[in-house]
């Protein structure tokens, strides 16, 4: 029996040695079967996924085109700005890591708000967020000798747009800034590949696409942890090109000079091509403030501030432009008929429409007398207008105002400016559903009522009186300057000569509204002045400038343009709440001039780097304000 | 009696073995020495060029050969006898770790006793155990009866869980894996194994309880790589790119990006194989298989002509134990199990892993010899 329990058992796990041998071998053939599937079947889709893995494109960002003012003096630039960047997912206490990179450097409570905010802001995974902007070179020193602890960090040198002039450009500029989830919605992605700025505003906006420039790419081979090994290929990026501007630096500095702590806006256009040389609003910001992203206290700041310093006056204010569009009003009535240069009117220091007791009034109380087309220039008569505007009739003033660019935008590289409001049955039936009353034709001839223009529109109109008949588009770029204007179908060159001498007269002539700023010049200005009433007095009431608030005196205006006969320079000047024209804008206006026409005799006066910080600290007062 | 002489004398009569007479076989230890060659060879490009690394392995393997040489020359009753004190050594051992073990990686594996280089007791229980059911199951008559086999479990049950504790799942079911292959080559009969087999299945939604995250992960993981591709599927699916792209001929030695450039974890350790496919191809690997093949064929020879049952079912408990690492870590790297630390033997680098798998060829080995006193199996 032992012989066979022996064997037997020998036998049982031989066989079980068997049968596990067989499933083993078995076991072993599917192993084989899945590595000839991945090896010899499927070969090419893991070598794809190899390559992947081991190739990374790296968008390389173009460097942004600078933009210039008409000297070649740079206005954006782009400066070297150290930053310090993290990659959040590399680290288990991304905290700690923060706390002890702070310990280290010089670390503001602004800078610890931005990263926050940064840092919230969505992303794509794995790409850095800035830890801190324009590190100091011995900060960069500071961490460079610790970075190796912290795998996740890197300083990288990424240049950063700045604009030296601060305030004095910001409204003209604009800025640029982090691209926003609707932006990035409208753009093509791959061109922004290398870059997370934006132009936001103005020049910067207008001509994004040609500052931009073309983004290169580098094929690297990194490792599992991203660091790159070596270079493969590599395409160079192409810079964007410059923009040079008409802009005139030194100009623009004496326009907030004049301005000063007053709220207004002033446009000084080139008339020989329509380009801008000037451009203020005050208040102004820092455009630099908002490249890094602005911090939330001098955000609230501004937009807190009751003088609205991030509104561009000069684009989008809406001023009624009062007697400014007399000059040209008077061509257009001229053009229709309604009146011709021997036309007299009487004026009795008020207007009356027949069957109406409502007295239209002239700002002078007991009249000018008999007045025609030149007086009514040079005095401002609002009664010669009311007379006039009551015969020409809307339809016709609207329809020739139009050639003068009012009621639109400005177009061209211009961004953002508003089109204001030109009168006429259509506008009102549309904006407000009411018919057309006669009484609001004959305000609208002082430009009053409903008629809204902002600074740009009167610099435009006024550009087209010193063309003598040719309006053109004003722009920034001199780039932009192949257009020969639209003719403004007023026939006779005599007529735009005498209005022309009627605007001598506000200035030079005894009686001109604006005699006082005439006085002593050496050259010869065509103006016009305007005040504008923001503030409704009874019929019967005097207006006592010194009895109303600050914020509800009239708004002066005056825009004008020099030498009269061969003008170099137009001007259109609003300063709020300045008081009139005659006293307030146009011997500011005449400051422009003589800056201009005098004192910058042998070219350009180039600002120098002292008197620009002097100004952006006047202009900028709201950010110590905010600081403390 | 008759019968036992009557098989001294016919063995007698045939010249005897060279393992019967020298302890060591030289077929195994050649294909063995090849395998672990070749691994040193993948383990310089695996480990990044690293020749200390390289240098470090060759000593393990040196030693480990040393071992199994001595190991190979112990009398079969000498290993039957001293059977239950290794295991309760072992399973000592195994309680020390949870006591007084060294964390490493989130697992308390290592035991670091003065005098003894840091090692993991599990593996020692990985010879251990296949022995002790071995010596239990030997003691009565072939196939074993239910109440034996209640005991077999607890056997098993003890360490496995002791193991699981670490916690180390790869490894605890490597080692029940171990126990069982005794039970099953002792002759467990097929109606019960179908109904230990149904009960396994009926168990899993317990064991999904009782598993902890990660583990739970890693099964997950393995049913849809890309539903995590960077954290818990990126192990499978850069080791599956790597085997992938080598195609037939591979990369070249030394070549791969995946490995060289990190991309691939665990590279010089469990994921090893996948540098041997990315970087030679279906034909390194399949170098690598056919060497497998021949230890397996090898061990299960020598398990045929083992002596005595206790013998047998330790050696064929050792060889496919070892045929389940071999399994479970090209299964796992290939992406059809789920990730489990465990290393491919003789290839990944580590030196309690090839010295224990080397004892237990040296044991093969040493269960060929017939007993100076010829006694019965039983």
């Amino acid at each position: 029996m032992e012989l066979s329990t022996g064997v037997r058992e020998k036998n049982l796990i031989h066989g079980r040695v068997l049968v596990a041998s067989f499933f083993g071998a078995f076991l072993l053939l599917l192993l084989l079967s899945r590595l000839i599937w991945l090896q010899l079947v499927e070969t090419e889709r893991f070598q794809t996924a190899s390559e992947a893995n081991r190739l990374q494109t790296l968008p390389i960002g173009p460097a942004r085109g600078l933009i210039t003012d008409r000297n070649g003096l740079v206005l954006a630039e782009n400066r070297p700005n150290l930053q310090l960047l993290v990659v959040p997912e590399e680290f288990d206490d991304l905290d700690a890591a923060i706390a002890e990179v702070r310990a280290r450097i010089d670390f503001s409570d602004g800078d610890v708000e931005r990263f926050a905010k940064n840092f919230k802001s969505r992303r794509r995974p794995r790409d850095p967020v800035v830890v801190k902007d324009d590190l100091s070179d011995s900060d960069a020193a500071r961490i460079a000798v610790d970075l190796f602890r912290f795998p996740g960090l890197k300083i990288k040198a990424r240049p950063t747009r700045h604009y030296p002039y601060g305030g004095l450009t910001a409204h003209s500029l604009g800025y640029v800034g982090r691209l926003s989830l609707n932006e990035l919605k409208n753009i093509d992605e791959r061109k922004y590949a290398g870059t997370d700025r934006i132009g936001k505003l103005g020049v910067e906006k207008a001509y994004e696409d040609v500052l931009l420039g073309q983004v290169g790419v580098e094929r690297v081979e990194t490792s599992a942890r991203g660091q790159i090994m070596r270079s493969v290929e590599r395409e160079d990026p192409k810079p964007g090109s410059n923009i040079p501007l008409h802009l005139d630096i030194g100009l623009t500095a004496k326009l907030y000079e004049v301005l000063g702590n007053r709220r207004g806006a002033i446009v000084a256009i080139d008339p020989l091509n329509g380009g801008i040389l000037g451009l203020a609003s005050t208040p102004t910001y820092d455009a630099n403030s908002f490249i890094g992203g602005i911090g939330q206290a001098e955000y609230e700041a501004l937009q807190s501030n009751r003088d609205t310093p991030l509104f561009n006056r000069a684009l989008r204010g809406q001023y009624p432009p009062g007697s400014t569009i007399k000059p040209m009003l008077g061509l257009v009535g001229l053009h229709y008929g309604a009146v011709n240069w021997k036309t007299e009117y009487f004026s009795r220091g008020f207007f009356q429409l027949p069957g109406n007791d409502h007295k239209y009034r002239d700002w002078k109380e007991w009249g000018h007398g008999r007045v025609t087309m030149s007086k009514a220039i040079i005095e401002s008569v609002d009664t010669y207008f009311y007379q006039m505007a009551n015969k020409l009739g809307i339809d016709q003033m609207s329809e020739g105002m139009k050639w003068f660019g009012f009621g639109r935008r400005q177009g061209r590289d211009i961004q953002d400016d508003s089109p204001g409001i030109l009168p006429s049955r259509a506008w009102k039936r549309e904006a407000r559903n009411q018919s057309w009353y006669q009484g609001e034709t004959v305000i609208s001839g002082i430009g009053q009522g409903f008629w809204v223009t902002t600074p740009l529109q009167l610099a435009a109109a006024t550009t087209a009186v010193a063309r003598r008949g040719n309006f053109i588009d004003p722009h920034f770029s001199l780039l932009e300057d192949l257009d020969a204007g639209a003719p403004v179908p007023i026939g006779k060159p005599l007529d735009w000569e005498r209005m022309i001498d009627a605007m001598e007269g506000v200035l030079h002539d005894e009686n001109g509204t604006a005699r006082g700023a005439g006085q002593g010049l050496n050259y010869r200005i065509a103006g016009k002045t305007g005040t504008v009433q923001i503030f409704s007095i009874g019929q019967e009431e005097e207006y006592e400038a010194s009895e109303i608030d600050e914020r509800l005196r009239d708004h002066a205006l005056f825009v004008g343009f020099a030498p009269a006969d061969a003008p170099s320079i137009v001007i259109a000047l609003i300063i709020e709440n300045g008081g009139s024209g005659g006293t307030t804008a146009a011997p500011a206006a005449r400051q422009i001039f003589d800056y201009w026409l005098l004192k910058r005799k042998k070219g350009s006066i180039f600002p120098d780097v002292t008197y620009v910080a002097l100004m952006n600290d006047q202009l900028l007062g709201y950010k110590n304000a905010s600081s403390n | 009696m008759l019968a036992a002489t009557e098989i001294g004398h016919i063995e007698s009569f045939r010249p005897k073995r060279f393992a019967q007479r020298y302890g060591v076989d030289p077929l195994l230890t050649l294909v063995v020495v090849v395998t672990a060659l070749y691994g040193l060879i993948v383990l310089y490009s695996a480990s990044g060029q690293n020749i200390s690394m390289v240098v470090r392995q060759a000593a393990h393997v040196i030693a480990g050969l040393g071992i199994m040489i001595v190991v190979s020359q112990a009398r079969r009753d000498t290993v039957i006898h001293i059977t239950p004190f290794f295991f309760a050594l072992s399973a000592m051992l195994l309680v020390a770790v949870l006591l007084i073990g060294v964390d490493v990686k989130g697992a308390q594996r290592w035991l670091d006793l003065p005098g003894f280089p840091r090692f993991q007791p599990s593996e020692l229980m990985k010879l251990a155990l296949p022995a002790m059911v071995a010596w239990w199951l030997t003691r009565q008559k072939l196939p074993p009866k239910l109440s034996q086999l209640i005991i077999a479990a607890v056997l098993i049950a003890l360490p496995v869980t002791l193991i699981a504790k670490q916690p180390d799942l790869g490894t605890s079911i490597i080692i029940a894996g171990s126990g069982f292959f005794a039970i099953f080559l002792a002759g467990i009969s097929w109606r019960l194994l179908a109904m230990l087999g149904g009960l396994g299945v009926a168990s899993l939604p317990v064991l999904w309880m009782v598993m902890r995250d990660y583990q739970r992960t890693r099964v997950m993981t393995l049913l849809d790589p890309q539903s995590d591709p960077l954290g818990a599927g990126w192990n499978t699916i850069q080791a599956m790119t790597a085997i992938g792209s080598g195609g037939l001929f591979g990369k070249g030695y030394a070549s791969g990006t995946q490995a060289q450039l990190k991309f691939l974890p665990e590279s010089h350790t469990d994921f090893i194989v996948a540098v041997i496919g990315e970087e030679m191809g279906f034909l390194g690997i399949s170098v690598l298989l056919i060497l497998y093949t021949l230890i397996l064929g090898r061990c299960l020879a020598l398990t045929m002509r083992a002596t005595g049952n206790f013998g047998r079912l330790l050696s064929g408990s050792i060889t496919l134990t070892f045929f389940v690492y071999v399994f479970v870590n090209l299964g796992m790297v290939s992406g059809v199990l789920p990730v489990v630390g465990v290393p491919l033997p003789l290839i990944s680098y580590g030196g309690t892993s090839i010295v224990s798998l080397l004892i237990g060829f040296g044991l093969i080995m040493s269960m060929q010899k017939t007993n100076r006193v010829l006694s019965g199996d039983s």
